[in-house]
């Protein structure tokens, strides 16, 4: 009997299974392959070949991977700094509150990121919002505040905002109020408590967190265009570069590749981290 | 000469919105003593001692610990420990992580530590073995035996302790609460527990406190309150009961208003008399009341029909229903259990050395 009901739900999850291979493993094969053709030859029987991948650590692409990385991982510093203490106050303190702020947040996402950047690009541009106020009140002028990478880190703040601070909310949600307050009465101070129990009990929000903003900010592109104005390059830009106007498919896609290992590779090394059994008392295996 | 109290209360209030939780409480805790406060559900217990160890502020009042005031100190400054209801262990850290908890705080050397868990293990009975093991592969005992062990190594001046057997089978329960006294004998703390257990009030207890409706009815020893309880309430909380309101006659004898009892031997010594007019409540306590044959007399007597006969282990209890239709509860030793049969007319007599009156109100 438990046969048969396994052999029919492994049947019903045929036609979901097909559609996952060729919506998501068939372009990852073929970006595979591109990445491995010669450049500027489009004929498919060819010998591997490698070198788009000698060209990206040649030819200074490497140093819009650093960068990329460099200011998601600022951006996710940042964005857990701003966001622990409001999803604090969301799970444990705040009580209708912390709706009207979950609805506040969510509000957001309903408009385009690149309709919101425009916003801040309006606010922040020489002349606008914040200098042209300045210079009426006051005569006072200055440059604006766009085009540096301090804005384009902002700007990956502000866009993933959401996606640190809502697993975040669930991972503290997970901290029992009665571990924290058996922490106080043992001794423990705030910042204690915020260490010794807070952190590894709310780690898988804090993990899930981390990981949603780093991936999405390491792979975004409209804030280094349109806040930076291309101050640094990004490596997702170089790879829309590499596909559209450089018709360099084999290098764009192994900037992909690059960027899929990475980021696959960080994702598989922070999820194994967090043993959300053993967290919550499970047994080690 | 008795103990200096080492905590003192003196009008602690607590207001929940409008509702009070703690009304002007007055308490002396003395040094060593094993203080059990009991009562029902929403009496105001658990956020009593939730004041006392600081994770609860006070809305009005003081508190001592020695010569010190405490209700401004947070609860991380005081020299109190609480073991949770829940136990509240850390899931994510080894027993013998949790039970050092407080000594890492204090930043004791790691060897120092890990000697004084594995004295804690032995005290509490536990293998040292368990120093290693997970929390999620501990038993319900051996959990409290942890938290004990976590609280212990604060080395508190007063531990406190929310019901923290409540969620254990019968049996073990049963031999944690000798645990516990014989715990606080050996290391002569002073124990602050709260129970709606009376039993266990009883078992372990120097002193039982009762709360009700926020706040204390009575504070006495176990067999203090068992026998002549304060209250109407405070009689029912501890146990079984025959409770009768009676009311003094010409001739000061007391007479029941509602089940007729006969009064035999009420002397102006018992206890048992009352002014002309004044009402009372007299309580006798189930094992207290005995069946009289028909050329036998007590103190007071009462007559009615054996409607129901309950096995209880040891003992038996018998429902009796008055002749006004109340109902009596008499127990028995099992090996004195009454001959009589169901529907049998009865004598139910008891003497005044064991009646208690009740003048409240």
């Amino acid at each position: 009997m438990e046969r048969q009901d396994q052999r029919i739900g492994l049947l019903s999850a045929v036609p979901m299974g097909v559609v996952l291979l060729i919506s998501f493993l068939a372009p990852l094969l073929v970006i595979a392959v591109f990445s491995v053709m010669p450049q500027k030859v489009f004929s498919l029987l060819h010998l591997p070949d490698f070198s788009s991948y000698k060209l990206i650590f040649t030819q200074g692409y490497i140093k819009s991977v650093v960068w990329s990385f460099g200011m998601a991982l600022a951006s996710t510093v940042m964005l857990f700094v701003i966001c622990w203490p409001l999803a604090f106050g969301m799970a444990k303190v705040f009580k209708g509150f912390g709706l009207f702020i979950t609805i506040a947040v969510v509000v957001t996402l309903f408009v385009s990121e690149n309709i919101r950047l425009f916003g801040w690009v309006l606010t922040l541009m020489k002349g606008g919002l914040i200098e042209g106020h300045l210079r009426a009140w006051t005569g006072l002028t200055f440059e604006g505040a766009l085009y540096n990478v301090p804005v384009i880190v902002f700007g990956l703040v502000y866009a993933y905002f959401p996606f640190m601070l809502f697993p975040l909310i669930q991972g503290i949600a997970m901290v029992p109020d009665d571990a924290r307050q058996a922490a106080a009465d043992l001794g423990a101070s705030r910042w204690q408590i915020f260490y010794e129990v807070d952190l590894p009990l709310s780690a898988p929000g804090i993990v899930i967190g981390s990981l949603l903003s780093f991936v999405l900010a390491a792979g975004a592109m409209a804030e280094s265009k349109l806040l930076g104005g291309q101050t640094v390059i990004v490596i997702a830009d170089e790879i829309e570069t590499a596909f559209t106007y450089g018709q360099n498919w084999p290098l764009g896609s192994a900037l992909s590749i690059i960027l899929i290992l990475i980021i696959g590779a960080l994702s598989i090394f922070g999820i194994n981290r967090v043993n959300l059994d053993l967290i919550m008392g499970g047994r080690r295996s | 000469m008795s103990p200096e109290p080492i905590l003192r209360l003196e009008g602690v209030s607590k207001v929940f919105g409008e509702f009070t939780a703690l009304d002007n409480i007055n308490l002396e805790i003395d040094e060593g003593e094993f203080l059990t406060i009991v009562g029902p559900s929403g009496s105001g217990k658990t956020t009593l001692i939730r004041i006392l160890v600081g994770i609860e502020e006070l809305s009005k009042g003081k508190i001592w610990l020695r010569d010190e005031r405490i209700e401004e100190l947070p609860a991380n400054l005081r020299p109190t420990c609480m073991v949770f209801q829940s136990l509240a262990l850390f899931p994510h850290r080894s027993v013998g992580e949790n039970i050092e908890f407080p000594l890492k705080l204090r930043k004791q050397r790691a060897d120092d530590r890990k000697a004084r868990a594995f004295e804690l293990l032995d005290l509490l009975h536990l293998p040292r073995s368990f120093y290693q093991k997970r929390i999620s592969e501990c038993s319900g005992g051996e959990r409290q035996r942890v938290a004990l062990a976590r609280a212990l190594a604060f080395d508190p001046e007063i531990l406190f302790f929310d019901e923290p057997l409540s969620a254990l089978d019968f049996r073990l329960r049963k031999n944690l609460e000798k645990e516990l006294k014989d715990l606080h004998q050996r290391t002569g703390k002073t124990f602050v527990y709260i129970t709606h257990s009376l039993e266990e009030a009883m078992v372990m207890s120097d002193r039982i406190a009762i709360m009700r409706s926020g706040r204390f009815e009575q504070i006495a020893v176990a067999d203090e309150i068992y026998a002549r309880p304060i209250s109407r309430f405070v009689a029912e909380f501890m146990g079984e009961v025959n409770l009768f309101s009676v009311k003094g006659d010409v001739s000061g004898n007391p007479v029941g208003t509602e089940i007729d009892i006969q009064t035999g031997r009420v002397g102006p010594d018992s206890g048992m008399r009352l002014a002309q007019g004044v009402s009372a409540t007299l309580m006798v306590r189930p094992e207290s009341v005995h069946f009289l044959s028909e050329d036998s007399a007590a103190d007071f007597m009462v007559e009615g029909v054996l409607q129901a006969e309950y096995a209880l282990g040891s003992r038996t209890q018998y429902k009796i229903e008055a002749d006004n239709g109340d109902e009596l509860a008499v127990e028995k030793l099992r090996e004195d259990r009454f001959p009589g049969k169901i529907g049998d007319r009865v004598r139910l007599g008891w003497n005044a050395e064991y009646a208690h009156m009740i003048t409240e109100e």
